[in-house]
């Protein structure tokens, strides 16, 4: 396992300029702006569109110091692949190269692009950052909004399907390195993207970002409902290596102490749930359940994964 | 060398010799053996490049965007639903003004499903700010494809070198393979004048507003209407560049001459058949029976279709009578673009003189078979009457 890094020893030095385009509150930049630093100067980003494009700046302002590539929506991967391509070609080592896409760009449009960098195990890290939507367009339903989710495709009835498990789809691939992080613990996505990189082939990470106005929360709640999402157990921290699952950080804890918030809790916070009725709740807080008690019962067990 | 080989053999040789550093492609039929020859060329390590196997055409050329953009020389190719498949890459190659060349094996596109050639998939991409090259033999096929990487990399736009599926991709043709140290001489590799790089921090493709703006310097940068402006400025220069290294190709391999497009018999024509690719050739055969019989006509064959060398395409056809455009493509609803495009050209040509008629013939869709004797029929046809209905388009081997 690789150290934890603290708050203290986190290095200074910044590769996001101060004073950038997304919203209040939005937690996209608490994550990128830790994980650039866990990844260094060395470094070239394809970007596909989506806030982070946003975020980054118009043209000729960038908010981003490291050389960024902005891609079409369905090319990420690929692109990806390409700039790994031209730096083995010109012989040039030394250099990450690591892509960002919010959950639309990975889970949807640009699946396919992933999966084939995956299975050719094309040596780049990707990083999804899920704020559960298509956001930059407004707010619509992607495939990894929540079950019940209100969003501006799904206004009335909420999404009727599931969240698309998009980490269990990249470890079926059989890739290196899988983790999924909240931008409520920075720390970890620090540590997880430090560690990501140490592996070959693509490594997935997948970012829970709590996002005020898509969600309809108050922008200075975004950590709190990001650590509440994984209190109640909804969302976990793991990591998947070689194909070995196992808890980490706070959900870890989670599992050792045994308590988890209700969902419901988590629920109350978000204008976007406000059509849950209290059968929908209690079977999503089954499912939690159920998946917990496993987890539970691995604790007990003493087992590693 | 001379060998005897395929079309698609000359366009992977083509692309050896320009020392291509990656190359990503998605087979399709019928530019499959393109892509197997670039792997084995690859693979068996006859050259240092890196050969990606993408899941899709829109993969391809992404791959291709981002290594150019990282300073690479970058290859693909693809045909019909491949090249449509990468329609927003496309455009996004172009308006990032990164010289990777692709060639496009011509071949009708769905629906319904058709694998033959006619030339619907390259000029349906007329628009997208690429510089377009039609080439008619396999000799065309290896030479084009080198030069246009020396192009592409001095006007900083990308290229489509587009030949005749079949009738190119897969027929043997004794060509001349030229020598590496030649070729290097004429190719030097490729300096990328910008590219993705950690020392030097940029960001590439952001979201540009309307009007231009100040960076944080308070220099002036363009805004995304003058990014678009100076694309087609350089286009229009790119008729130059094109010209000069047509030249210079011309000097050191004793082959080509005319950037633009090639004149069969035209000095004296009374009517000239225009057409880009294979077909012309089969034009030229059709003008001999033609001349034979004293109608004096002439074969133009389009190379460089964007840019559109418009003013020397009017001054080598406005002496003519008549003007005939063969075309496998159509802007349905209209006319072939080529057709449109030889009118407009002559239309902004000399106002006071007599201009030529431009009829327009569509033929051989889908791979439908060009006959001689159906040619000659309506060439012969559209030199001999008098033009009825100008805007209407004449359908050759029409079976309906
Ligand atoms: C081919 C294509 N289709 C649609 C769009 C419009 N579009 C831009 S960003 C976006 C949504 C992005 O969603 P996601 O990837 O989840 O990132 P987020 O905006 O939520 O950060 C869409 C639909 C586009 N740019 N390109
Ligand atoms: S919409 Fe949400 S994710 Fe996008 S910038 Fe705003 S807060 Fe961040």
């Amino acid at each position: 396992m690789h150290a934890i890094t603290t708050i203290l020893d986190l290095p200074e030095e910044e590769f996001l300029n101060p004073g950038n385009r997304s919203c209040s509150g939005c937690s996209l930049g608490i994550a990128y702006r830790v994980a650039l630093k866990a990844l260094g100067k060395d470094t070239l980003l394809v970007v596909p569109p989506s806030c982070l494009t946003v975020l980054q700046g118009l043209f000729p302002i960038a908010a981003t110091k490291l050389p960024s590539l902005n891609v079409t929506f369905a090319s990420t991967a690929a692109a990806a692949t390409g700039l790994l391509g031209a730096l083995k070609a010109q012989h040039k080592t030394g250099i990450k190269v690591v892509a960002w896409a919010g959950d639309g760009g990975t889970s949807d449009i640009g699946i396919q692009a992933l999966s084939g960098a995956a299975e050719r195990g094309d040596d780049f890290l990707f990083i999804c950052y899920d704020n559960e939507g298509y956001m930059n367009t407004g707010a619509q339903r992607s495939g990894t909004t929540p079950i019940g989710a209100l969003t501006a495709t799904t206004p009335f009835k909420g999404k009727l399907q599931p969240k698309k498990d998009v980490p269990a789809i990249m470890s079926a691939h059989g890739i290196s390195y899988v983790a999924t992080c909240s931008a409520a613990y920075p720390l970890d996505i620090y540590d997880k993207v430090l560690k990501a990189v140490t592996f070959t082939g693509v490594k997935y990470l997948h970012l829970h970002i709590p996002c005020p106005p898509g969600w309809g929360f108050n922008p200075r709640l975004s950590v709190k409902i990001g650590k509440l999402a994984v209190k109640t157990g909804l969302y976990e921290l793991y990591e998947v290596e070689h194909g070995q699952f196992r808890l980490t950080g706070a959900s870890q804890k989670l599992a050792d102490k045994k308590n988890l918030v209700p969902v419901e809790d988590y629920f109350k916070t978000q204008a976007r749930f406000r059509n849950l009725g209290p059968d929908q709740i209690n079977e999503i807080q089954q499912l939690i359940t159920t998946r917990w008690e496993r987890y539970f019962q691995t604790m007990e067990n003493g087992e590693e994964g | 060398m001379h060998i005897i080989e395929s079309g698609n053999v000359a366009a992977a040789l083509g692309v050896k010799l320009s020392r291509a550093q990656v190359i990503a492609a998605y087979p399709i039929t019928p530019q499959t053996p393109l892509t197997e020859k670039l792997s084995e060329i690859v693979e068996a390590g006859e050259l240092d490049a890196q050969y990606i196997p993408v899941e899709s055409e829109h993969s391809a050329l992404a791959v291709c965007i981002a290594a150019s953009s990282a300073g690479a020389r970058a290859f693909t190719a693809t045909s019909a639903n491949g090249l449509l498949y990468m329609h927003e890459q496309i455009h996004w190659a172009a308006g990032a003004r990164l010289p990777i060349v692709m060639c496009v094996v011509n071949r009708g596109v769905g629906a319904p499903w058709t694998v033959w050639n006619d030339h619907q998939d390259s000029i349906s991409q007329r628009d997208t700010g690429w510089i377009q090259i039609y080439v008619n033999d396999h000799q065309q096929i290896i030479d084009t494809v080198i030069k246009s990487f020396r192009l592409a990399e001095e006007v900083m736009i990308p290229i489509m070198v587009c030949y005749d599926g079949y009738l190119l991709s897969h027929t043997y043709m004794p060509f001349d393979v030229p020598e590496q140290d030649r070729v290097d001489a004429f190719l030097p590799p490729y300096k990328a004048p910008y590219a993705l790089d950690p020392e030097n921090p940029a960001n590439l493709n952001t979201v540009t507003l309307p009007d231009i703006r100040f960076d944080a310097q308070g220099r002036l940068a363009h805004g995304y209407m003058e990014i678009r402006y100076l694309l087609q400025e350089d286009m229009r220069k790119a008729l130059d560049a094109a010209s000069s290294i047509e030249r210079q190709f011309f000097e050191m391999f004793g082959r080509g001459g005319d950037a633009f497009f090639e004149l069969y018999c035209c000095e004296d024509a009374d009517y000239i058949a225009v057409s880009m690719g294979s077909l012309s050739y089969h034009l030229r055969d059709v003008a001999d029976l033609l001349r034979a019989s004293g109608i004096r006509v002439g074969v133009m064959s389009v190379h460089l279709y964007r840019p559109f060398p418009a003013s020397m395409i009017a001054q080598a056809l406005v002496h003519a009578r008549r003007i005939i455009v063969f075309e496998k493509a159509l802007s349905y609803g209209y006319e072939g673009a080529l057709c449109s495009d030889i009118k407009s050209a002559l239309f902004h040509h000399g106002h006071n003189q007599a201009r030529p008629e431009v009829l327009g013939h569509v033929l051989g869709l889908g791979g439908r078979e060009i006959r001689t004797e159906d040619l000659h029929e309506a060439l012969k046809h559209s030199c001999t009457t008098p033009v009825a209905h100008p805007d209407e388009i004449g359908w050759i081997g029409l079976k309906i």
